[in-house]
């Protein structure tokens, strides 16, 4: 039964894992804008244009 | 003299191709599409030049028509001003800046397209970047290759003209509130979670399914866990209950942090000390359920910001005139004696005397009066007022913070703050609830150490406070106020805050404005009477009236839609006359009775008359009434029927009849008021005990509405103009008002019965919870269930109650 509190350290770590992530998203801006980037999606990139960089999809 | 000719619209319109709009006055042919102006050909051109034409492709016809946005080429030179790009960059290094524009005109995915194109358009501009809700895009930009009065114009040339004021400018706020709030809510939820987790042994306590050890190392782990919720989590409560205590109030706020810190130290002690299991998944379960009322309520409060600074309605730059030169400052720079020119359509920024030019002010914003003013040299204008006509050479009076507006603007009756006069519904009875509530605490304390026995006297003290912990109570309140909030944002009225319905159920008298609210400037009736008007008479006349800026020209420019206006050289106008210019060697005047020398008997009362006389033959006159908006007369009588209704209009009382014919004669109305009389009456009005709501247009009403219990202001462009109010309506909204005002009486009414439910399960609680005979388990299914149920019970009913009374089109 003391493999319970080996269980219980991994649980502990995995969501605490989960909740920094979600900090370091939320930090990163990915819940700013939640409507344009499902816009965003469908433009197509046209090959013929001079190729340009084509802007970052990093907010920052 | 009397048979009303109507004119038949040109019969094919063509739609333009960049905006969709009908094209009346000129068809522009360009590469095979057709152009409703210039504006919208150039548009096109420059997409086309630079391979963008893929615009076209996402959505039909996406462009903004670019008749009104012509002329004044140097009205960003404030832009090249350092002080003003610093405040309004975001970022900024050797050669990158970093910009965020607001840009009302934002609409579909193309403009989304295009925007995140503008590399495209000019080499300098790295990248755009759109965010579709806010309506913002961040723009960066090489400093070597393009500046900012550039990227604007640029901006401004496609279409997407950026809106910049001084509110902007002044330094954007924050959005870190909201992110802290989501902060504390994933820790709440991560802590609450974990802590069911290990409080499962409690919940199966008579199983025994586990040994002591195993109990005892969970208990230690909840209070682990506890530590953030408490520390970190549950900060906003302590300190909004303790700046109520100290303002001598008790908020909702104060109930739940005495349940929050008698819940944390009682299990604390509990666990600790006489090792049972205490209640720390039942805090962390609290503070989530909170948490989510709380995110919940903000997020219905972001679908509009509202700015109650005048400084929004100014414009940010002026026209300085040094040494004959002309210079575009910013207007914080603008000083006493400063001589600066207004030009035809821009605001008059501050209080100035005339110096050089015809001024013809329009004050509409500020009197409610249409019909521009004009003034003499040497006179003093007053700031707020737009000029109409030739530009205007003015030297400034005073700073633009002691004009006229401003002066208005800080009336005294601004300052006051109604919150504190009106303490809200659920504060008053949460703030009983909270004396009740520890007044049976100590009694079952008091009680069982009478008895002697100290342990019973604390579980009951404790259990009393926790038991009865007010979070149904206080979830019930925002999560009625935020779905009603929610069901008259999509009725596109938007509340400055949830204060704002429970003030709005109380209302008992309703006072209009006329010109802007009931009547609806774009529904003017105009009829003409006279010698029918052969189509070159047409088009001279709108060649005269398009060449004037005359609310009444304006209408009958607006009546002869379709056709094509005659371009004449000379146009004369002479202020509270007419208009008058030669064509073909005749003498052509259109005006007053007397300018024209028309004979004034058997003509129509109640609205105005505009006469038309070629050399001194009079042919015919125009008849023009201010039409009413839609529905206005049945949203007076519903409205009648729950309350009493005024009626104030800056303008004359020629129309007193008709209107006294549409709206009844319950209606007290009161013409030639000026806002000063406007705020007056209202006064008077709450000085009489009545509940006001005042519904106006804007910034001539800005006093009233202030002053009323409620203001709101109706606008026909929400992204356009944001007033001193409590609340903005989108004008086709109008005829939901009683709905609007009866479902507010409502959501009270729903609070109410949420509260009755929550006490139902807090009498249940104590009845136990007095004899010391609660344990975990029954504090831990009681406190979920009551809020749960709260929250189900208010959402439902109010979506439901929306939906059957026509104010959402689903029930989700």
């Amino acid at each position: 039964m003391e493999v319970i509190f080996v269980l219980i350290a991994i649980s502990l770590i995995l969501a605490g894992t989960f909740l920094f992530l979600f900090f370091r998203a939320m930090k990163g801006g990915q819940f700013d804008d939640n409507h344009t980037p499902a816009i965003r999606i469908l433009f197509e990139n046209k090959p013929n244009n001079k190729n340009k960089e084509v802007p970052s999809t990093k907010s920052k | 003299m009397s048979n009303p000719v109507r004119l038949k619209p040109i019969t094919e319109h063509q739609a333009c191709f960049h905006c969709g709009e009908q094209c009346t006055s000129e068809i522009l042919h360009f590469d095979g599409k057709e152009f409703c102006c210039s504006g919208c050909k150039l548009v096109y051109e420059v997409l086309s030049e630079s391979e963008l034409c893929s615009y076209y492709d996402i959505a039909d016809t996406p462009g903004i028509s670019q008749k009104s946005n012509q002329g004044k080429d140097n009205r960003f030179d404030y832009l090249d001003d350092a002080d003003i790009i610093d405040k309004l960059v975001d970022f900024k290094n050797q050669q990158e800046i970093h910009i965020t524009f607001f840009i009302p005109l934002i609409h579909c995915a193309s403009c989304i397209w295009l925007l995140e194109n503008l590399h495209k358009l000019h080499s300098g501009i790295v990248s755009g970047r759109v965010d579709f809700i806010k309506k913002k895009v961040q723009v960066k930009y090489n400093s070597d290759q393009i500046n900012l009065k550039e990227v604007v114009q640029l901006l401004s040339k496609i279409g997407y003209e950026p809106s910049i004021n001084l509110a902007d400018s002044d330094k954007k706020k924050p959005e870190i509130s909201d992110k802290k709030l989501i902060k504390k809510l994933a820790v709440a939820g991560f802590c609450f979670g974990n802590m069911m987790l290990f409080s499962l042994p409690e919940y199966f306590s008579e199983a025994e399914l586990l040994g002591e050890g195993f109990k005892k190392t969970f208990n230690y782990l909840n209070v682990f866990l506890a530590l953030p919720v408490f520390f970190y989590a549950a900060t906003d409560y302590y300190r909004s209950a303790w700046l109520s205590v100290k303002n001598r109030a008790v908020n909702m706020d104060v109930p739940i942090a005495i349940g929050i810190v008698t819940l944390f130290i009682y299990s604390l002690f509990d666990i600790l000390y006489l090792g049972n299991e205490g209640y720390m998944d039942t805090l962390g379960g609290l503070l989530f359920f909170l948490l989510i009322g709380k995110y919940y309520q903000q997020k219905t409060y972001d679908t509009l910001s509202f700015d109650r600074d005048y400084k929004s309605y100014f414009p940010i730059a002026v026209t300085k005139v040094v040494r004959n030169r002309e210079e575009v400052i910013p207007l914080i720079k603008l000083q006493v004696g400063d001589i600066i020119k207004v030009r035809n359509e821009e605001l008059i920024p501050a209080d100035s005397i005339l110096l050089e030019g015809e001024a013809t002010i329009d004050y509409s914003f500020v009197t409610g009066e249409e019909v521009p003013i004009s003034k003499q040299k040497g006179e003093l204008i007053y700031a707020g007022g737009r000029q109409k006509g030739n530009a205007l050479t003015l030297t400034v009076q005073k700073s633009p913070s002691q004009g006229y507006l401003t002066d208005l603007w800080n009336n005294e009756s601004f300052e006051k703050d109604k919150i504190q006069d009106l303490a809200s519904l659920a504060n008053r009875i949460s703030g009983k609830f909270t004396f009740i509530v520890i007044f049976i605490a100590l009694l079952a304390f008091a009680y069982w150490a009478y008895a002697g026995q100290v342990s019973t006297a604390v579980l009951a003290f404790t259990s009393v406070l926790i038991i009865t912990c007010p979070c149904a109570l206080a979830m019930s309140t925002p999560f009625t106020l935020g779905n009603t909030l929610r069901v008259f944002g999509q009725g596109k009225f938007y509340l400055k805050n949830a204060q704002v319905i429970e003030r709005l159920a109380r209302v008992d008298t309703v006072v209009f404005d006329k010109t802007g609210t009931l009547t609806d400037p774009g529904k003017a009736s105009v009829t003409y009477s006279g010698e029918s008007l052969s189509p070159e008479t047409q088009s001279l006349i709108k060649g005269m009236v398009s060449q004037s800026t005359h609310a009444l020209s304006n209408r009958i420019n607006s009546w002869l839609e379709g056709v094509t206006a005659t371009s004449l050289e000379q146009v004369l106008e002479l202020t509270g006359k007419g208009l008058q210019t030669i064509y073909k060697g005749q003498q052509i005047r259109l005006g007053s009775a007397v300018f024209v020398g028309a004979n004034t008997k058997n003509l129509p009362s109640g609205g105005n008359l505009v006469f038309l006389a070629i050399e001194e033959q009079v042919l015919g006159y125009f008849y023009i009434l201010s039409g009413l908006r839609e529905g206005i007369a049945e949203v007076v009588s519903e409205i009648q029927g729950q309350a009493k209704v005024h009626l104030l209009s800056g303008d004359q009382d020629h129309e007193r009849e008709n209107l006294q014919q549409t709206f009844g004669q319950d209606v007290l109305m009161n013409f030639n008021q000026s806002p000063k009389d406007k705020l007056t009456y209202i006064q008077q009005l709450n000085q009489s005990g009545v509940q006001t709501l005042m519904v106006g247009d804007g910034l001539n009403d800005a006093g009233a509405l202030q002053e009323s219990q409620v203001g709101i202001a109706l606008t026909d462009n929400i992204t356009n103009f944001s007033p001193a109010s409590d609340a903005i309506m989108d004008a086709s909204m109008v005829q939901k008002l009683p709905r609007f005002l009866q479902f507010a009486k409502t959501s009270r009414n729903i609070i109410k019965a949420s509260f009755g439910l929550s006490f139902t399960y807090n009498v249940f609680g104590v009845f136990f919870a007095v004899q010391g005979l609660v344990s975990p388990v029954f504090c831990a299914i009681l406190m979920p269930i009551s809020s749960i149920s709260v929250v189900v019970f208010t959402t439902v009913t109010t979506n439901y109650l929306a939906y059957k009374r026509g104010l959402k089109p689903k029930i989700w």
